[in-house]
């Protein structure tokens, strides 16, 4: 007796929750690995898994074995020119001799002391985003929202013809012609009948005129029946839609660096890392994220987001100008009600002097009672200008969404963000 | 003969379909009759890759607990399979009633017929006819009792937290190949009545273990169960401690003794060291069965494969290819090549059943001499005598030829660290003979591969300290990962552990946890 049974529609990953189990358990191992990575590994690589080594003894499950020593007979195949009474010299590198094996040559040689394996791109950026939370990821208001989606909602008679549903109207129909036909059919049988009747009785008796008609009678009723159209837009059925609205689930996010003079190519590359986190971050979070590149020296420019990182200018600082056109870009393609706005900004702390408190202003009165969040990283080893100092004082008004923190060197990156998203314990 | 016959081939190239496969099985079953092969029905599973690495992970069970061990198996797994290290085994099969075999869809036709014969055919007639497998499993219940498993734990992990039953678990894992009953056979297993039984027994082992370790003192009782030793009277004039030893007789099975008598754990902790107890005691049989069962199952392809030829249902481009993966099947390097992994289990199976086979239909004078009993008796009957009364040891004891030592060229070293060299004691020659194969059939013994520990006493009376003993043999001493391991019995027991390794005798080497010196906290 055998039964062939096709299992391969059946669920795969059957092992994720042990595997997950795994990745639980050895978190902190794991954790380093990935640690190491973030700092080693260039971002734009970020979105891969990656490979794992745990030392072995951290994850052997111990069972009571007998250990090298002590005397052993083993058999082993291929003997050549052995005889009986032969001393052979150990294996050099096996002092006590054995093991498990024959103390022969090791089979392969690698990883054996590690224990490898390959996380996946999920599984990794978990860990790199790993406790952290994005602060006020709230949902923006239903009743604000103009976007829908557009679901299934029962069956309407009118609609267009894409939208047919082909076996309701069918249905439709038959029962029409079912309806219609009845009487027609009843009234048929019964002049049939009567013919029949007629035709039956003696031939003195019949009444030609009487035959006559009932002829044209069944003729006329055949016709009708004949006439009952198989389908007419009375039996049409089309499936109807109807909008829901959607709770916004899209983000956009302004990457604003200072271009000037002042910031070396070190500099961008570490503010890149920065906010190539950020995205990674939003985008775990919402289907949809777009990215909005603006540079600014004494002017500010949306760029592609190669200029953004790569081409030098010279000159002066004028931050305001950048918030200025992001405040502009934001009235014109972000409406606050569809978009969640994230804005993200790298400079070296320069400023014109004169400038750092009108930032303020516009931060204040403008741009922060749109923004989800603001995070600021200034890239310097150097005290802190008029800049740091203003946004200071934004900070105490908006101490919820707006952070903010000194980088010094590639390696800070990560803890910093880690400390700007931290999880905000038992706030809503 | 059968070569003038018309080859008529059921199907032909490397694609497979589902109606193709069962007219295969069809012949095969057919050819199997004729064999008078006796098997359980076969519940043949086409599976994807990922679903063979699931299947690997979890020992091939169908269902199993959840358990970070097998994800790291799994990982292992992926891992070796995904840099080409390793293929997949194209074969797995579950001692079950249907016995469950999987089939890659990966796999050729060929592979296809190949693991039918090799897996639906050998192995599951090995699992019924096998007396290991017929004394220590139960085919048709062991399903259900995985299911049962696996609901228990998952509800003992809403309970009491995973990382508890995690620990557990990883306790009673380090112990299980010391969950075996050896001599006794175990009653069989049901997981209805397991699950309908399960609640009783929480409740009346725990009044079992608390009537063990009540701390009032008791009269000593003459038919108490504990009552072996004698009192001494002038130092204990009341008999407190004139209990004597319990147990009275010592225990190999650690965890049964632990799930019996473990002082402190709960009735939940007591049934999940049953759960690992039980499944462990399920693949006891393989673990001692490996030669046999994979060369009685290479020698049924090789026979069943080589008749679908000559009766023509199978074309030469099919039997070509059989005949590779067949030759790399049983292939055994030599101990010098640097493939070596130790001894091939299906190429010394198959080599021993096909020599049993040679030995029946042409015996020669070396044959009658060995193996008078069974030189020119009819094959058929002896292979299956063969395979159902013994297990790996006493199989090659029994039936290690010298034609096949010749052929493997087997040679016996003997590796001892108090002399300077290893010396050949002695190879595939008529002196030899005798001792390689017996050398090579202790090799497969259990009690000599695994290390001999047993419980001899647990202190009742005293500070309820677990005294193991560690029979040792040859001076061989345990491994570095006995710390670990009594760590964890001391966690389910609960109070101090002592391993004491004995040669002759004589007290070789002792291991303490909580390591002695520290003063026993709580």
């Amino acid at each position: 007796m055998t039964y062939f049974i096709d299992r391969r529609p059946n669920a795969k990953h059957k092992s994720a929750v042990n595997r997950q189990r795994f990745l639980e358990r050895y978190r902190k191992h794991i954790k380093r690995s990935v640690e190491e990575a973030v700092n080693r590994r260039s971002i734009t690589d970020m979105e891969r898994g990656e490979k794992v080594s745990i030392p072995a003894k951290d994850i052997s499950e111990p069972v009571f074995q007998h250990g090298p020593g002590g005397a052993r007979n083993i058999v082993s195949p291929g003997n050549k020119e052995f005889v009986a009474g032969d001393k052979i010299r150990r294996p050099s590198g096996q002092g006590g001799g054995g093991g498990a094996g024959e103390g022969g040559p090791s089979n392969q040689g690698e990883g054996v002391d590690e224990f490898a394996f390959t996380l996946s791109r999920e599984e990794f950026l978990e860990f790199v985003f790993d406790g952290l939370e994005l602060p006020h990821l709230q949902r923006k208001p239903l009743k604000s929202l103009e976007e829908v989606k557009m679901v299934r909602a029962g069956l309407s008679r009118d609609g267009v013809p894409s939208r047919i549903s082909i076996t309701r109207s069918m249905r439709e129909a038959y029962a029409r012609r079912i309806a219609m036909r009845a009487p027609i059919k009843r009234a048929l049988k019964e002049a049939v009948e009567a013919l029949e009747a007629e035709e039956r009785k003696d031939t003195v008796l019949r009444n030609p005129t009487r035959i006559a008609e009932l002829k044209a009678e069944i003729e006329r009723l055949e016709k009708r029946i004949a006439g009952v159209p198989f389908i007419d837009t009375y039996d049409l059925r089309y499936h109807q839609l109807s909008a829901q609205p959607q709770p916004s689930n899209q983000a956009v996010m302004f990457c604003v660096m200072d271009v000037s003079g002042s910031m070396t190519q070190n500099h961008k590359d570490i503010a890149k890392r920065f906010f190539l986190l950020l995205y990674l971050f939003l985008e775990k979070h919402y289907e949809k994220v777009e990215l909005v590149f603006v540079r600014h020296h004494t002017a500010a420019r949306e760029v592609s987001e190669e200029e953004f990182f790569y081409s030098r200018e010279t000159g002066g600082t004028i931050v305001s100008s950048a918030l200025n056109l992001v405040n502009k870009i934001i009235e014109k393609r972000y409406p606050v009600g569809q978009w969640n706005l994230y804005v993200a900004q790298a400079s070296d702390g320069d400023n014109w002097d004169d400038d750092s408190n009108i930032c303020r202003d516009l931060l204040v009165k403008q741009l922060m009672p749109q923004l989800q969040y603001y995070a600021y990283v200034e890239i310097t080893p150097h005290d802190h200008q008029s800049l740091w100092h203003e946004y200071e004082s934004v900070v105490k008004e908006f101490p919820e969404r707006f952070a903010m923190r000194q980088i010094v060197e590639a390696g800070d990156i990560y803890p910093v963000f880690r400390e700007l998203f931290k999880r905000r314990l038992s706030q809503s | 003969m059968s070569a003038t016959r018309k080859r008529k081939p059921i199907a032909t190239g490397s694609d497979w379909n589902f109606s193709v496969l069962e007219r295969f099985d069809a012949e095969l079953a057919r050819l199997a009759d004729e064999y008078r092969l006796d098997t359980y029905p076969n519940q043949i599973e086409v599976i994807t890759t990922e679903q063979m690495m699931d299947a690997y992970a979890s020992v091939g069970m169908p269902v199993g607990y959840h358990h970070w061990s097998f994800g790291k198996q799994f990982l292992a797994v992926e891992q070796a399979y995904k840099r080409g290290q390793m293929g997949l085994a194209y074969e797995l099969v579950i001692n079950s009633d249907p016995c469950i075999a999987y089939l890659m869809e990966e796999n050729t036709l060929m592979m296809q017929v190949l693991v039918m014969a090799h897996a639906c055919y050998g192995h599951n007639s090995f699992f019924k006819g096998n007396y290991l497998f017929r004394t220590w499993t139960d085919a048709s219940s062991i399903v259900d009792y995985l299911v049962f498993a696996r609901k228990y734990i998952a509800k003992c992990e809403e309970r009491h937290g995973v990382q508890a039953v995690e620990q557990l678990l990883d306790a009673c894992h380090a112990l299980q190949n010391y969950g075996v009953d050896r001599y006794k056979r175990p009653s069989p297993i049901s997981a209805e009545e397991e699950a309908k039984r399960q609640e009783e027994r929480e409740s009346y082992l725990q009044t079992q273990v608390n009537m063990l370790w009540r701390t009032i003192p008791e009269a000593p009782i003459s038919d108490s169960p504990l009552a072996t030793g004698s009192p001494h009277a002038d130092e204990d004039p009341l008999g407190l401690h004139s209990g004597g030893h319990y147990p009275s007789e010592p225990q190999e099975n650690l965890l049964y003794f632990i799930e019996k008598n473990a002082p402190l754990l709960a009735p939940w902790q007591r049934e999940i060291v049953r759960i690992v107890r039980k499944l462990a005691q399920y693949f006891y049989p393989q673990r001692q069965t490996q030669v046999m069962n994979e060369g009685w199952a290479c020698f049924w392809h090789y026979t069943l494969m080589n008749r679908l030829y000559d009766d023509g249902n199978v074309d030469e481009g099919l039997m070509l290819e059989f005949l590779q993966s067949h030759a790399a099947v049983i292939n055994q390097p030599a101990f010098d090549n640097p493939h070596f992994s130790g001894i091939n289990p299906y190429a010394l199976g198959f080599a021993i059943f096909m020599d049993i086979k040679r030995i029946c239909d042409a015996p020669t004078d070396e044959d009658r001499e060995w193996f008078p009993d069974i030189a020119g008796t009819p094959w058929r009957e002896t292979l299956e005598f063969a395979m159902r009364n013994f297990k790996d040891e006493s199989f090659i004891q029994q039936f290690l030829s010298p034609k096949v030592m010749r052929d493997h060229k087997l040679f016996l070293v003997v590796d001892d660290d108090q002399v300077e060299t290893l010396e050949v004691a002695a190879i595939h020659n008529e002196q030899g003979y005798r001792q390689v194969r017996e050398a090579l059939a202790t090799q497969y013994a259990l009690s000599v591969r695994e290390p001999n520990i047993q419980v001899v006493e647990a202190a009742i009376r005293g500070d309820r300290s677990l005294t193991l003993h560690h029979v040792q043999d040859s001076r061989r001493p345990l491994g570095r990962s006995v710390y670990p391991v009594i760590r964890h019995l001391q966690q389910l027991w609960g109070f101090p552990v002592h391993l004491v390794s004995l040669e002759e005798g004589r007290v070789t080497r002792r291991f303490h946890w909580p390591v002695e010196d520290e003063t026993p906290a709580s």
